[in-house]
């Protein structure tokens, strides 16, 4: 049995992204003590980050806050205090998560956060986002703006879904134009979505690192390192430079052959949030066999790049439409993340599939029995299921996850071992 | 026919696994398609129009073992969802030539694209219907999502959809909904007359024929049931709300009546009284079925409209209904409805009516607690 081998990644970029989680946070204390910058809650998945951009305005994302308290043990008393209003437990514990640190006034920083101008629901896919808002909206009296985006049941948006979409954002415009007070900025829009789409392919571009032999990073675990600041400035200048370091750095690492271990043992493709009240814990778990994520779905719940798509500055709201129709994993539909999937395990070389079941989300979640279904029996790939949650430290169930874990890559080893031998 | 009769064949066919009196239709209808929808609401009129029988589906019931489905699905995931697919891993939907899913929650939409896979030779397509009642452009939108299904339906198999065929079905449709009205006043006036139990099973027999035949069937049986004697029972008067998806046994429903309850509204089978007027018959039909979900729809867990919020329109039914107070049951794992319930609980709170909650499966077979719960609750407001 390998020994246990804790591991961090510890490159500068991840003491950079701290510095701008920071002063994200600090932003939005500002905001709470003065009124200014203007602010949104929005969603992570598909939104439309580029129009706030263009109004100054800073965006709220609970799901960050909700996942930074759940990394930090500190989830467990808002999502009891929010069940105590009468929350089910079968509530995405993200919503609860977040419901309780309002009625708790608990922030992940212990700053202040602002009540925001807007609450901004980009529906993608998820229906817990449209309760989630409504009832932050209610809690907190902010106005409300749905902007509801149509499915995506066939490969591509079809002609009416865009137009709708587009109308909504020019409805979004005025609003905002009304809470803000500012005349809409179209050169600063253009711009926002210019760096959207540079920042974009400078993490295709270290997405697509990892195809390499050992990858320079871990796809899932350090993925998620990066998402932050990817949500975040992602319409920004400072964004743009910061994943310019990224690549840079993966780059200095392919270059002299670093891999995230010593030796890569095992490549995979990891399907499903994390289970971030025990982040920790479950890296290590894979940390043990040397098994490094090579692609995961979770890290394009902000968008889906690596493919190919971007925003378009000569065509600012029909990208940004379309970015919230189709490139994003959310509001992509089963088959496709199958697809996905596919292209992953064949284009990234992987040994297998680990899917993370999370009770709280069952846009990721249900149906996965019938992913491994397909996956190991369509495409003949090994694939491990367990399940715990993604904010809820009540469903980590710590020794049988390892059990699982463990019981998985010593099969996968010995069926490499016998491979080469034949 | 007799009522007593009716309520019992009724009871019988909804149970049946087989879908024999759709069998039975595609029999006499050589090369007619079935198109089966998943709850909550579907544009069935668009179905008619096509020439097409539309079929509400509502899960397994209590009379199916799940084999196979619990595997594709996990833990945490609600019962209809599994059993659905049940049914067609073991030749259940094998009479159904296409099936509807629309954007009610996560795991309906996951199932849509589970079913594609597994079932390829079956038509089945996912419906949008719009979140965002207050832009201007989701009426547009959704009228052409059903230009879409229209297309589809005419690709598999259906004749062509007329402004016509297109307008008799819109008022047959419309008929029908006043009279589940009428049956829903009926009983909110006199619920000795007419008991929940039957005007659930009066009701979700329409999901299982044609429309024309349903309305036949509920003239019919509003005929009788003027005559029926009732004598009244001490019971209180309880409005039911959470159940609008995967529908509770019927021995639940009987057992909430028994226990001292006169359900005086609720939202059972909630799809086929969608609108709280009538669609208007105008000259473009695809616009006016779009527009009415948009403007005219009942409120629903299911459907998000903050210019009205459903809290509201709960505190209104129970006002309309003089209704004592709230039963929520809710379908386990069901998160919209376990969502919902905060802020209808707050609503509820802040007017002063007191509730219950129930959770229930399609499948359950032992009622002891429940049966105690809800005696419990009602000598509390008796005796209060």
């Amino acid at each position: 049995m390998p020994e246990v081998k804790q591991t961090e990644y510890r490159g500068s970029i991840h003491q950079r992204q701290k510095e701008l989680m920071l002063k994200w946070y600090e932003r939005l204390n500002e905001a709470a003590e003065t009124g200014t910058p203007p602010t949104a809650s929005l969603m992570i998945s598909g939104n439309c980050v580029e129009l706030l951009e263009a109004f100054g305005a800073v965006p709220i994302y609970p799901e960050v806050n909700a996942l930074q308290l759940a990394i930090r043990h500190q989830s467990l008393e808002p999502i009891l205090a929010a069940e105590e209003i009468g929350y089910a437990p079968d509530n995405c514990a993200y919503v609860k998560a977040d419901i309780g640190c309002y009625l708790k006034g608990i922030t992940p920083t212990g700053g202040k956060l602002p009540k925001p101008d807007l609450v901004l629901c980009n529906f993608v896919g998820c229906n817990t986002y449209v309760k989630w808002f409504e009832h932050t909206a209610v809690l907190t009296g902010s106005k409300l703006y749905v902007l509801d985006v149509p499915f995506l049941c066939e490969d591509e948006p079809t002609q009416a879904a865009i137009d709708y979409v587009v109308r909504q954002l020019k409805e979004l415009v005025t609003l905002l134009e009304n809470i803000t007070g500012k005349k809409f900025d179209y050169d600063r829009f253009t711009e926002a979505v210019r760096c959207s789409a540079e920042v974009e392919e400078l993490w295709s571009q270290i997405k697509h690192l990892a195809r390499r032999s050992p990858s320079p990073f871990d796809a899932y675990f350090d993925a998620i390192t990066l998402m932050g600041p990817l949500y975040v400035y992602r319409a920004t200048q400072e964004g743009v430079e910061f994943f310019r370091a990224a690549l840079e750095e993966m780059w200095a690492k392919v270059a002299s052959g670093q891999g995230v271990y010593d030796q890569e043992k095992f490549r995979l493709v990891i399907e499903g949030p994390p289970p971030y009240p025990y982040f920790r814990t479950f890296r290590d778990m894979f940390a043990k066999w040397k098994a490094c994520a090579v692609a995961s779905t979770y890290s394009t719940v902000g968008g889906l790049w690596e493919f190919g798509a971007r925003h378009d500055p000569d065509h600012p709201f029909e990208s940004v439409a379309l970015h919230m129709l189709s490139q994003n994993v959310t509001n992509r539909n089963y088959l496709q993340r199958y697809e996905q999937i596919k292209r992953y395990i064949e284009e990234w070389n992987a040994d297998g599939l680990i899917i993370h079941f999370v009770k709280s989300c069952r846009l990721f979640s249900a149906g996965q029995g019938d992913m491994r279904d397909y996956v190991t029996k369509t495409l003949g790939v090994p694939t491990l299921y367990i399940e715990s949650d993604l904010e809820d430290p009540r469903y980590f169930a710590e020794a049988q996850t390892r059990n699982r874990i463990d019981a998985f890559f010593e099969t996968l080893e010995h069926s490499k071992l016998t491979a080469k031998a034949v | 026919m007799e009522l007593e009769r009716t309520f019992d064949q009724w009871q019988e066919r909804l149970a049946d696994l087989g879908f024999a009196s759709v069998q039975a239709w595609k029999a006499q209808h050589p090369g007619a398609r079935v198109i089966g929808y998943f709850p909550v609401y579907a544009p069935a009129e668009i179905i008619h129009a096509a020439g097409m029988l539309p079929v509400g589906l509502s899960g397994g019931g209590d009379r199916l073992d799940i084999q196979h489905a619990d595997a594709r699905f996990g833990s945490f995931i609600c019962s209809i969802i599994k059993t659905t697919l049940e049914m067609g891993l073991r030749d259940h939907l094998k009479v159904f030539d296409g099936i509807l899913f629309s954007s009610i929650c996560d795991s309906a939409r996951n199932l849509c694209f589970v079913m594609k896979r597994n079932f390829p030779d079956l038509y089945t397509d996912f419906l949008h219907l719009p979140h965002n009642p207050s832009s201007t452009a989701s009426v547009d939108f959704l009228a052409s999502e059903y230009r879409r299904l229209i297309q589809e339906l005419e690709r598999i198999g259906g004749r062509a959809v007329t402004e016509t065929s297109l307008q008799n079905a819109i008022a047959l449709y419309n008929h029908n909904r006043q009279l589940i009205r009428s049956l829903y006043a009926l009983r909110a006036q006199k619920p000795h007359v007419l008991r929940a139990w039957e005007s659930y099973v009066l009701v979700r027999a329409g999901n299982l024929m044609p429309v024309e035949e349903h309305n036949a069937l509920l003239e019919e049986s509003l005929e009788q049931l003027a005559q029926r004697p009732g004598k009244p029972r001490d019971s209180i008067r309880v409005v039911v709300e959470g159940a609008f998806c995967e529908q509770p046994p019927l021995d639940l429903i009987k057992l909430v009546e028994d226990a001292g309850c006169y359900l005086v509204d609720d939202d059972f089978v909630i799809g086929r009284s969608w609108f709280t007027d009538d669609v208007p018959v105008d000259a473009d039909p695809v616009h006016a079925l779009a527009e009415s979900y948009v403007n005219r729809a009942v409120y629903s867990s299911v459907r998000h409209d903050f210019r009205a919020p459903r809290w509201e329109g709960l505190a209104e039914k129970v006002k309309q209904s003089r209704a004592d107070a709230v039963l929520f049951l809710i379908a386990k794992f069901c998160e919209p409805a376990y969502f919902d319930y905060v802020l209808f609980k707050k609503k509820l709170e802040e007017i002063g009516v007191p509730h219950l909650l129930l959770e229930f499966e399609e499948k359950q077979f032992t009622f002891d607690r429940v049966r105690t719960e809800v005696e419990t609750f009602v000598e509390s407001l008796v005796f209060d």
